[in-house]
């Protein structure tokens, strides 16, 4: 069994922590910002020996995607990190790498979009790549993002699969706080991860192979998609195969969707990343004083856990989505989507209202969460009509 | 038994608030409790005024939101005694521990705190500049926090501080970290 060791560090420092652990054959970035202290932290295991990792530093996040595609499809493990603008400027190498079925890792702080300018928490930059094929995991705080990272590789190199996985973490929240964590002995990661395994590699000259290639009209686009489909769906069980593995490990449950309070719950609120941990903070308060209120947190965001979600919520009267993105003239933001379409089929729908909340880094405040749960229960009571869409402390309300 | 002491950072950027608030993190760590260190991010200048928070409980820590009711403020800085309110949402039994010259009676007149609260002055940047010939105010008044709360161990913290010193300097910067801390500890007066 592994050995542990505690830290006192950022969700940056233990991301790229793990990443030295998991050793990559190359990791390509754009040291500026909005970059993340995790490739700064790689950097210096680099240039201290402590990881082998050939790092190639490139003129923009573009061609740091664009070089991890080359590199992966060459046959390399490949890994890396961004935020926001970054992110967002990666955004057709993104389809590229998941269309070319390459299992790179990439550690996303999640961060704004501008305008106007704004380099703090929310989940506008991940919500952009939410199409691009690639598996997505949240943490809630620096602990989870290790984990996650460790999992993606497994995840993303498992032959059913062979997909980027993205890991993110709340950008600033989990990124720059301290946080306690604890990270296990070398040996005993390299062993989980194990030796990559490059499929159908570039540089393979015996069996030469062609990449990205045309696949025009009449050509095999549409079935490559169809087993982009199919791929996404096998992760399902791949990534629950290798979380129980991981718990093992650990001693730390993972699941694909995390319940507190759900087992007789009223009303619930779901939600993604650090924010999951104030809201049960405020559901204990609330419990205490003999409120069924219930919590879902939703950790792995692509694949979606439809029937997961449907499962936990089962049963509750009213539910709640905090979304920390926007998605303009939809009815609200991309989780509460996902969340209404998971429960279309239950047999008891219930109201599913939605909070969009702290974008661009506005504090989350515990009486935030409070007012969100004294609107459930007025909802679930029948005293007042479920409102769908409601930006949650914005000063007035407009 | 269920603890959380929650720490506010006032200071001016470069004055090591956001190390500091750090250190006392990592200290506690030490002391097997659960820490949370994290900086009041904005536009980053010399001098301009800083928030930093620090959160220590003997259980895991799940709330990621700004500390609003302190039950510590530590100001690395007198002059933002004028400009901004260090005191707001000061637990009623809370403590503010002020780097300046003044005495605490006249401080505390300066401030609108609760009739519970304690304030504290130590002049840090007078002892930091006699120790380690810097006005770096922010590792001594750790010693005076260490004092007046003893949120955390004194030699725990020490042992850190040699450590996190050591990567850089020699012994004769430790001692002098050393005596900073330890004068303020000594020097830091309440009202």
């Amino acid at each position: 069994m592994p050995t542990h060791k505690t830290l006192a560090a950022t969700g940056n420092q233990v991301v790229a922590e793990a990443m030295r652990q998991c050793a990559p054959d190359v990791m390509a970035a754009y040291p500026i910002t909005p970059q993340t202290t995790i490739v700064e932290e790689f950097a210096a295991f680099v240039a201290k020996g402590r990881v082998h990792t050939e790092y190639v530093t490139v003129e923009s996040e573009h061609s740091a995607m664009s070089a991890c595609i080359g590199a992966s499809a060459a046959g390399a493990r490949v890994m890396t990190a961004t935020s926001s603008q970054g992110l967002a400027l990666m955004w057709e190498e993104l389809h590229i790498a998941a269309g070319m079925r390459l299992p790179i890792v990439m550690a996303n702080a999640n961060r704004a979009l501008s305008a106007p300018i704004n380099i703090h928490c929310d989940h506008s930059d991940i919500m952009g790549a939410r199409d691009t094929g690639w598996v997505t995991y949240f943490a809630e705080n620096a602990q989870e993002a290790y984990d996650n990272t460790l999992m993606a590789v497994r995840v993303a190199e498992h032959p059913e699969v062979m997909l980027p996985v993205m890991t993110t973490l709340d950008g600033f929240i989990t990124t720059h706080s301290i946080d306690r964590a604890s990270v296990m002995d070398d040996e005993s990661v390299k062993a989980f991860v194990g030796e990559y395994q490059p499929r159908n590699p570039l540089l393979d000259m015996e069996h030469a192979v062609m990449h990205g290639s045309f696949a025009g009209l009449g050509g095999p686009y549409f079935e490559f998609k169809k087993q982009q489909r199919i791929a996404m769906e096998n992760a399902r069980t791949v990534i629950k195969d290798v979380g129980a593995e991981y718990s093992i490990l650990s001693g730390r449950p993972f699941d694909v969707v995390e319940g507190w309070g759900m087992e007789d719950a009223d009303v619930a609120i779901v939600v993604m990343g650090s924010t999951a941990g104030n809201v049960r903070h405020v559901a204990r308060g609330l419990r205490e004083q003999g409120a069924k209120v219930g919590t879902v947190k939703i950790r792995v965001w692509r694949p979606f856990p439809y029937a997961e979600l449907a499962r936990a919520l089962k049963g509750v009267k009213a539910v709640a989505v905090l979304d920390r993105a926007e998605s303009f003239g939809a009815e609200g933001g991309p989780l509460f989507c996902e969340v209404r379409s998971a429960l279309y089929d239950a047999v008891d729908r219930m109201p599913v209202v939605d909070y969009i909340y702290g974008l661009g880094g506005s504090d989350v405040k515990l009486e935030l969460i409070e007012r969100v749960y004294g609107d459930l229960a007025d909802i679930a009571a029948g005293s007042a009509a479920p409102a769908t869409l409601t930006y949650l402390g914005a000063r007035e309300e407009a | 038994m269920q603890q959380l002491t929650e720490i506010r950072w006032h200071a001016r950027a470069g004055q090591g608030a956001v190390t500091a608030a750090k250190v006392v993190a990592e200290t506690a760590l030490a002391a097997d409790q659960y820490p949370q260190a994290m900086p009041e991010y904005g536009p980053e200048r010399m001098g301009a005024p800083i928030k930093a928070f620090t959160r220590i409980s003997s259980v895991p820590i799940e709330i990621h939101c700004n500390i609003e009711n302190p039950d510590i403020v530590v100001v690395l800085d007198d002059s933002l005694l004028d400009i901004v309110d260090v005191a707001e949402g000061l637990a009623d039994d809370g403590i503010v521990i002020v780097n300046t010259c003044t005495p605490p009676e006249q401080v505390r007149a300066k401030l609108k705190i609760p009739q519970g609260a304690r304030v504290a002055c130590v002049d840090a940047s007078g002892i930091a500049l006699d120790t380690i010939k810097r006005d770096i105010p922010n590792t001594p008044m750790v010693g005076a926090l260490i004092r007046l709360t003893g949120v955390v161990d004194m030699d725990a913290f020490k042992q850190l501080l040699a450590k996190n010193l050591s990567k850089k300097f020699g012994q004769e910067m430790i001692d002098a970290n050393w005596a900073s801390v330890d004068r303020a500890y000594e020097e830091v007066t309440v009202a």
